[in-house]
C-alpha cells in the first residue's frame, strides 16, 4: 500500500484534510512531525497548507530549516514524490526544490474562494488522473500566492512543460505571472501549487473534483521502480 | 568584537509591490501628493560577533543570502555601525 507522510509544522492547518484525502484514495497515510529526522519509508511526502511558523520572515522561510526538511530533500533527490499544497508550495520554493517564489497577492487581500484552474501537465505524481486541459473548480485560500520567477526561469518552465496548473483566464486570484498556479521539477515527482484539492475531495464538502490529485498519487508508478512494500 | 548590524530588505525593483502602492495611495489621500515610488520591505537589526567590521558585514551578507532575503524576489543592503 502506498505510504503517504503528511508533515506537520507548527501552524500547519490542512494536515488532517490532506491525511484524510490520501486515506480515502487508498493510501496508508500518517503524520510526521517537523522535528522528525525520518519519513518512515514514505513513498510520497505531502507538505500541507497552513501558516508554518506563523509565516514569520516570509511564508515557508523558517519551515525549510526544520529537521524533517533534510529528510524531504534526500527523499526528493532520490526520486521520491513530494507534493506541496499552498504553504507547502511556498516551503518547496524557499527550499529550492522548486523554482520561483510566492509573494503578497497583488490586491493585498487574503483570497478564500473556489477558482477555475486548468491541468497543464498530466504526467506528474498528482495530476495523472486528469487529462491535460481538464478544467477544475478548486478552492484557494492564501495571502501570499502571487507566483513570480525571473524571465529565464519562466522560459525554462514553459519550454519543459513544467507548469502543472494554471488559473483559467480571468480567474487569476493573486496576480501570478502567466496565470501559474503550480509547477513541478523536470521529472514531475516534486509538485507544488496554491489550490487546495483536499478541500474538494468529498461530496460532503460540496465537491469531490479534487479527489483525483490523491488518486493520482496511488496510481502513480514511475517506470522501472519497484514500489512493492514489505 | 561585537558589531551592531542593520540589514535592509526590499522587494526587487520591477516586481510589483502592492503594499508600497497602497501606502502611496494613502499618502496621496493625506495630501502628500509628491510622495512617489514607495517600496515596503523590512529592517532587521542584529548583533554580530566578528573580528572586524568587514567580518561582521560578510557574515551578515551570508545570513541574507541564506535566510534573511529571498534571492528570487528581494534585494538587501548591509550596514555595520562604527
Amino acid at each position: 500500500m502506498l505510504r503517504v507522510a503528511v508533515v506537520r509544522f507548527p501552524g500547519s492547518n490542512c494536515d488532517w484534510d490532506a491525511l484524510h484525502a490520501a486515506r480515502r484514495a487508498g493510501a496508508d497515510s500518517y503524520f510526521v512531525w517537523h522535528r522528525d529526522t525520518g519519513l518512515q519509508q514514505a513513498d510520497v511526502v505531502i507538505l500541507p497548507g497552513g501558516f508554518s511558523y506563523g509565516d514569520y520572515l516570509r511564508a515557508g522561510a523558517i519551515a525549510r530549516f526544520s529537521p524533517v526538511m533534510q529528510a524531504v530533500q534526500r527523499h526528493a533527490a532520490d526520486g521520491g514524490a513530494v507534493l506541496g499544497i499552498c504553504n507547502g508550495f511556498q516551503i518547496l520554493c524557499e527550499a529550492g526544490l522548486l523554482p520561483g517564489a510566492l509573494m503578497r497577492n497583488d490586491r493585498l487581500t487574503f483570497v478564500s474562494r473556489p477558482v477555475w484552474i486548468r491541468v497543464e501537465r498530466s504526467e506528474t505524481v498528482c495530476t495523472n488522473a486528469y487529462p491535460r486541459g481538464t478544467e477544475l473548480r478548486i478552492p484557494v485560500a492564501h495571502g501570499d500566492g502571487r507566483y513570480v520567477a525571473d524571465a529565464h526561469t519562466l522560459r525554462m518552465l514553459e519550454a519543459e512543460g513544467r507548469v502543472v496548473l494554471r488559473y483559467v483566464r480571468g480567474e487569476n486570484p493573486n496576480g501570478s505571472v502567466a496565470d501559474i498556479a503550480g509547477v513541478c521539477n523536470p521529472a514531475g515527482t516534486v509538485v507544488g501549487f496554491m489550490p487546495h484539492p483536499e478541500r474538494a475531495s468529498e461530496a460532503v464538502t460540496g465537491s469531490d473534483v479534487g479527489a483525483g490529485f490523491f488518486r493520482s498519487l496511488v496510481a502513480w508508478a514511475p517506470a522501472g521502480a519497484d514500489r512493492v512494500n514489505p | 568584537m561585537s558589531y551592531r548590524v542593520h540589514v535592509r530588505v526590499v522587494p526587487r525593483a520591477g516586481l510589483l509591490d502592492p503594499q508600497g502602492q497602497a501606502v502611496e495611495h494613502a499618502l496621496a489621500a493625506l495630501g502628500f501628493a509628491g510622495a512617489r515610488g514607495v517600496r515596503i520591505g523590512r529592517a532587521i537589526e542584529l548583533q554580530v560577533d566578528a573580528p572586524s567590521p568587514e567580518g561582521a558585514e560578510a557574515a551578515a551578507r551570508q545570513m541574507c543570502d541564506r535566510l534573511l532575503a529571498n534571492p528570487v524576489t528581494e534585494d538587501y543592503s548591509v550596514e555595520v555601525e562604527a
